[in-house]
């Protein structure tokens, strides 16, 4: 284990992502993100990799592209005007089957919105990541050091399953400090990638990375194995962490930086009697539905703190199939929501439903 | 240590805004008037405009830019900084991280070098990555200097671990921050300790400087 070091979360992923084999990053700066970018153009020139601002962030994405496409581990990141101008490349990969990361510090909306954070495009990353039927996965870091873990983990699972994986950040985590242990270097997991189109060299049919296929019937059949694949993925890869949920009556959900706002709040409700838990979903696609089922056994509500006007809150009253009462709470357009003002909304609920 | 104007610079994230709103609410404390300047138009968040009201409740002035706390993501200074160059009151100088926070210095570099009353404050921590080495360290303070064009007099150490910080956090600092003041030629002035171990350490680390953490996580 090395030392622990201070770290802002923008830099953290950026030095995630490089000792990940990350060594090939295409940007374009935005506010809160723009540290990564910063910390990339200082680090790759030093380790002898690429960093390249593009001109657009549509243009930085379809070098990410091209680059998964060779096979290599590459990144781009943004916050989220700029990711919605990424979504045509997004979509793409998806139609290519290309791993790559793609890191979104969410900032306020719609529009230019703010530079606050915000967690409203929760529905944009994990139902509509571009146009067409497909997925990414949307990993959500609460702290730094996830930050670090998540980093390593979406590029073992993008290459794994050869589809883009988002780490969903927000302005909070990117701009906060934490102290970090990264993980050493050279130690990032290689897959192999016998589709890439990095050079046949005569050895080989030559492989063809497209997303365009010429017969309906054709193209019908891929989307379907590729929904096969990501059955698998529901079934094998949704995470979540479960905080005081055993003997929980109300159940606080939150993700990101709002959860560690949440946990603050349950651990008050406790201090009053009140048997709060928290389920932070860790995985946003796939969601962890099976920790939902299984606390709306036994309690008696939930609750959905986010930064946004209510989206995940939609895939917490499918995975508990309206069995219980699922209530939301949140604030927006770079608002942070207090712990004092998530402890009302529980003793709310908690008085409501006695 | 004290002088008209102080400049305080570092790496970016060493916790500059934390030592700065220290320094302002002791010296308001002892008497004195003083002045804020927040010159950091590189980061949006965690800067000496976000406590605004801590500082004036204090009776310390506080000059920011006039849209900061807002959404307005633009780079610009107030004029009223000018007033500081023609006031008696004591200022401290927040300037961003790095040398591109640096540059916004540059403007006011000829007005404070030239009062023969000012110190530049570099302030360093052993924990923050990037500055690990003291020679990193002295790599950043070099650029700061070439981009503010205010040449630094003095060392802070304020190497910490944000939450987790511990008297062995603390001590294992001094050599780092002592090694950082010999290459750079610099006198180390002072070391940050958190008040709920100063007791334990002030006999044990040299210069020590109480401080309060006022930058702090919506959850703490």
């Amino acid at each position: 284990m090395s030392e622990r070091v201070l770290m802002k979360g923008n830099e953290a992923l950026a030095e995630a992502a490089i000792r990940a084999g990350c060594h090939h990053f295409f940007g374009y700066p935005i506010t809160p993100q723009t540290e990564l970018a910063a910390y990339m153009a200082k680090r790759m020139p030093k380790i002898g990799g690429t960093y390249l601002q593009a001109e657009s962030e549509v243009a930085a994405i379809n070098m990410v592209q091209g680059a998964a496409a060779a096979g290599i581990r590459a990144m781009t990141s943004s916050s989220s005007p700029g990711i919605a101008l990424k979504l045509e490349g997004i979509s793409y990969m998806c139609g290519s089957d290309l791993p790559a990361v793609i890191i979104n510090v969410q900032r306020g909306g719609p529009g230019l919105g703010g530079i606050q954070p915000s967690q409203a495009d929760y529905n944009l990353a994990t139902k509509a990541p571009g146009h067409g039927d497909a997925h990414i996965l949307v990993l959500a870091p609460s702290s730094v050091q996830e930050m670090v873990d998540l980093v390593a983990k979406a590029f073992d699972l993008a290459d794994t399953y050869r589809m883009p994986a988002m780490i969903l950040a927000d302005g909070m985590l990117g701009q906060m400090m934490e102290p970090v242990v990264l993980p050493e270097e050279g130690h990032a997991r290689e897959i192999e990638k016998p589709w890439a189109a990095c050079g046949h060299h005569g050895q080989r049919k030559h492989n063809i990375v497209n997303s365009l296929y010429l017969q309906a019937s054709e193209l019908n059949e891929i989307v379907k194995k590729r929904f096969e694949r990501y059955a698998k993925i529901e079934e094998t890869e949704a995470l979540a962490e479960n905080y005081m949920t055993e003997d929980a009556e109300y159940i606080v959900t939150a993700f990101g930086a709002t959860a560690r706002i949440a946990k603050a709040a349950v651990r008050e409700a406790r201090k009053e009697g009140i048997k709060a838990g928290l389920i932070r979903p860790v995985t946003l696609w796939p969601f962890p539905k099976a920790d939902f089922v299984k606390a709306a056994e036994t309690a008696k509500a939930f609750l959905s703190v986010e930064m946004s006007m209510g989206e995940m809150v939609n895939d917490v009253r499918l995975a508990v199939e309206c069995k219980k009462p699922v209530y939301f709470y949140g604030e927006t357009g770079g608002v942070i929501p207090t712990p004092a003002q998530v402890l009302e909304q529980i003793r709310k609920i908690a008085g409501g439903a006695e | 240590m004290l002088k008209k104007y102080n400049v305080i610079c570092g790496h970016y994230g060493t916790g500059k805004t934390n030592f700065t709103i220290n320094a302002a609410v002791n010296l308001a404390g002892q008497g004195k008037k003083v002045t804020v300047v927040d010159l950091d138009v590189v980061n949006p968040y965690f800067r000496s405009s976000d406590y605004i009201e801590q500082l004036e409740s204090r009776g310390i002035k506080i000059i920011c830019p006039y849209a900061a706390n807002t959404t307005l993501d633009s780079p610009y200074l107030s004029a009223e900084i000018f007033s500081v160059f023609v006031d008696d009151r004591i200022v401290l100088f927040d300037v961003g991280g790095d040398d591109a926070g640096a540059y916004t210095l540059g403007m006011f570099s000829k007005k404070i070098t030239d009062s023969n009353d000012y110190s530049g404050i570099f302030v360093i921590n052993k924990y923050r990555n990037l500055i690990e080495e003291p020679s990193d360290a002295l790599e950043i303070m070099r650029e700061v200097e070439t981009a503010g064009k205010v040449p630094m007099t003095a060392v802070v150490n304020n190497s910490h671990l944000c939450s987790l910080t511990d008297e062995k956090t603390v001590l294992d600092s001094l050599s780092y921050a002592q090694e950082f003041s010999r290459i750079s030629g610099l006198p180390l002035i002072a070391t940050t300790v958190p008040e709920n171990i100063y007791d334990k350490l002030s006999d044990k680390v040299p210069n020590p400087y109480k401080t309060t953490v006022y930058v702090k996580l919506p959850w703490n």
